[in-house]
């Protein structure tokens, strides 16, 4: 390994563990501390809410393991990935300007506070917080192990070495910085992504003597790999529309996202942040898949899924560059898990302790508890990452649509509809989370489309349903809404 | 409840709605509309099959344009914090 490639990922790890300390004077100065460590004071501003968006949003499978798959099926994968397009408008402007009034006037800090409010229910309380932990918890340490297989991968470091010089980074400027933090350092890290993905999109189409070029060879080794249904009709139409609700529209559902179209200061920077963050995701996802699937004919051969991007990068571009490049991937990781991280700290700090175990605490106590449930929470990740149990490996597979199935419809209809009552939130969650196992485990693709499809259209029938029918036992309907 | 911030929030709610469909129409038709044929045999606009270059590209490129146009003209700024009256 050049160090002239790990240079530039050095300066990135440092200017990232600076604003951790700048962050942390916000946090020691604020008087409202939860607000501040939680949710960064309500002050964001329209770049910053894009890019914590976007780069919350985009992941490891956005950078190394979806341009892999794209590699091997070819232009069908590009069409699939652009299924993502709406998470960049439509998360905002759903929630958006309701969402933010709503928990302004409810004074929510987390999503489970807006929840609490309105549905009064601790069980729909419990509901939220038992998914938020277990599945958030999954899904991290899922892409903290595929952080240190990176660092791994490029330095040559051993997976032990490289876990722990990746948690001391994240940890120490989520743990000091909080959400000022994690949203500043995701505004670097997604500006990263989209001028990593440019500089590495134009590497390979030169690399590959132009797109005429390019397609021309794709044609010649197998037609298949430019035409929508990719190598041996692998994909359908109602496959890949499907992903639209697993990756486009239901994204409002995702803890992480939603609880950010509650941190933004006013309408203008919501406003900017649509466009931007739109203009983000489609550079990264078009750019991302499309790098995998040119790359076939600049690199052929390439046998592993994860190491094209790496190859590729490493390949087409002088070391430096490709230095600054790789940044990407990391940072995309990166983002992901400090928002993950905060997100599971702040259901138990804010939504369980000190809501159910010390209401009374004093703002000193609430002050270290959450430093420390943060801290903890990391390191218990950590360790996880060094050798994942089985069950955690299982539990992420089911996070993410898992996740959207619970808690899309508690929120667009608890935002909406006035009748929406806690008997059916209960309903559509249970309903929702219960079927996508049952359907992921046991008939997974049934009828040909993405497992989470059904679990969603039934948790909206159960919801409905439910609420119409218990609808009267509900005395006083919020006026909030 | 007669309340001027939420009519303005609903509103560009199902504008936002809206927009999906049309972003999924355009999408979805020109992907399948033009691509379904023999890959041996596919229109190439600026070096990439006519199927992907107006479903993805263009596509996504309109979208964009489309919603700079929503935001700059239907898109109304709301004051967030001050309590208003119903």
């Amino acid at each position: 390994m050049h160090w002239s490639v790990i240079a530039p990922l050095i300066v990135f790890v440092i200017i990232i563990f600076g604003i951790g300390f700048w962050s942390n004077k916000f946090v020691k100065s604020s008087d409202s501390f939860l607000s501040e460590y939680f949710l960064g004071g309500r002050e964001m501003g329209g770049f910053l809410l894009a890019m914590t968006m976007m780069a919350t949003y985009g992941s490891a499978s956005s950078f190394i393991s979806g341009p892999g798959v794209a590699y091997n099926t070819g232009l069908g994968w590009v069409l699939l990935a652009l299924a993502q397009l709406p998470a960049g408008y439509f998360v905002l402007m759903i929630l958006g300007k309701k969402f933010a009034i709503v928990t302004r006037k409810l004074k929510s800090i987390t999503l489970i506070d807006f929840l609490r409010s309105r549905y009064n229910s601790n069980v729909v309380v419990w509901l939220s917080a038992i998914s938020i932990v277990i599945f958030l918890f999954a899904s991290m340490v899922a892409q903290w192990v595929g952080g240190a297989r990176l660092i791994e991968s490029l330095t040559g470091m051993s997976y032990t070495t490289a876990l722990f010089i990746f948690a001391v980074v994240v940890l120490v400027y989520v743990i000091i910085g909080g959400f000022r933090a994690v949203a500043l350092t995701d505004a670097l890290q997604g500006s990263i992504m989209v001028v990593g993905t440019i500089i590495l999109l134009v590497g390979v189409v030169i690399a590959g003597g132009g797109i005429d070029n390019i397609m021309g060879d794709l044609v010649k080794e197998n037609a298949e790999l430019v035409s929508p249904f990719g190598v041996g009709h692998a994909y359908s139409p109602a496959y890949v529309s499907s992903f639209w609700i697993l990756v486009g529209v239901g994204v409002i559902g995702l803890p992480q996202i939603a609880v950010r179209a509650m941190s933004y200061k006013n309408s203008r920077g919501m406003h900017s942040a649509i466009l931007i963050g739109t203009i983000g995701i489609a550079t990264i996802m078009f750019g991302m898949h499309l790098i995998g699937i040119f790359g076939r004919t600049v690199i052929p051969g390439i046998e592993l899924g994860d190491k094209v991007m790496p190859t590729l990068t490493m390949g087409v571009l002088p070391p430096v560059v490709a230095g600054i490049v790789l940044a990407a991937p990391m940072a995309a990781i990166m983002s992901t898990v400090n928002a993950l991280l905060m997100m599971v700290s702040s259901t138990i700090v804010k939504d369980i302790y000190l809501h159910y175990i010390k209401p009374d605490a004093s703002d000193d106590h609430v002050r270290k508890t959450s430093f420390l449930v943060t801290a903890v929470v990391g390191v218990v990740v950590v360790l996880m990452s060094l050798n994942p149990p089985e069950i955690i490996v299982w539990l992420n597979m089911f996070a993410f649509g898992g996740l959207e199935a619970v808690f899309i419809w508690p929120i667009v209809l608890g935002l909406y509809w006035k009748k929406a009552n806690k008997f059916g939130a209960i309903a559509g969650m249970v309903v929702g989370l219960s079927m996508y196992i049952v359907i992921t485990q046991y008939f997974p693709n049934v009828l040909g489309v993405h497992s989470v499809t059904f679990p969603v259209i039934s948790a909206l029938i159960a919801f409905v349903l439910v609420s119409f029918a218990t609808h009267r036992k509900i005395k006083d309907t919020p006026e909030f809404i | 409840m007669k309340n001027e911030r939420y009519r303005i929030a609903h509103r560009e709610a199902w504008i936002g709605v809206a927009l999906v469909i049309v972003n999924f129409a355009i999408w979805y038709g020109f992907a399948y509309g033009l691509g379904s044929g023999d890959p041996e045999k596919y229109t190439y606009v600026f070096g990439f099959p006519a199927w992907f270059f107006y479903s993805c590209i263009a596509g996504t490129a309109f979208m964009i344009v489309l919603i700079f146009i929503v935001i700059k003209f239907f898109f109304k700024d709301v004051d967030f914090e001050e309590e208003d009256e119903d």
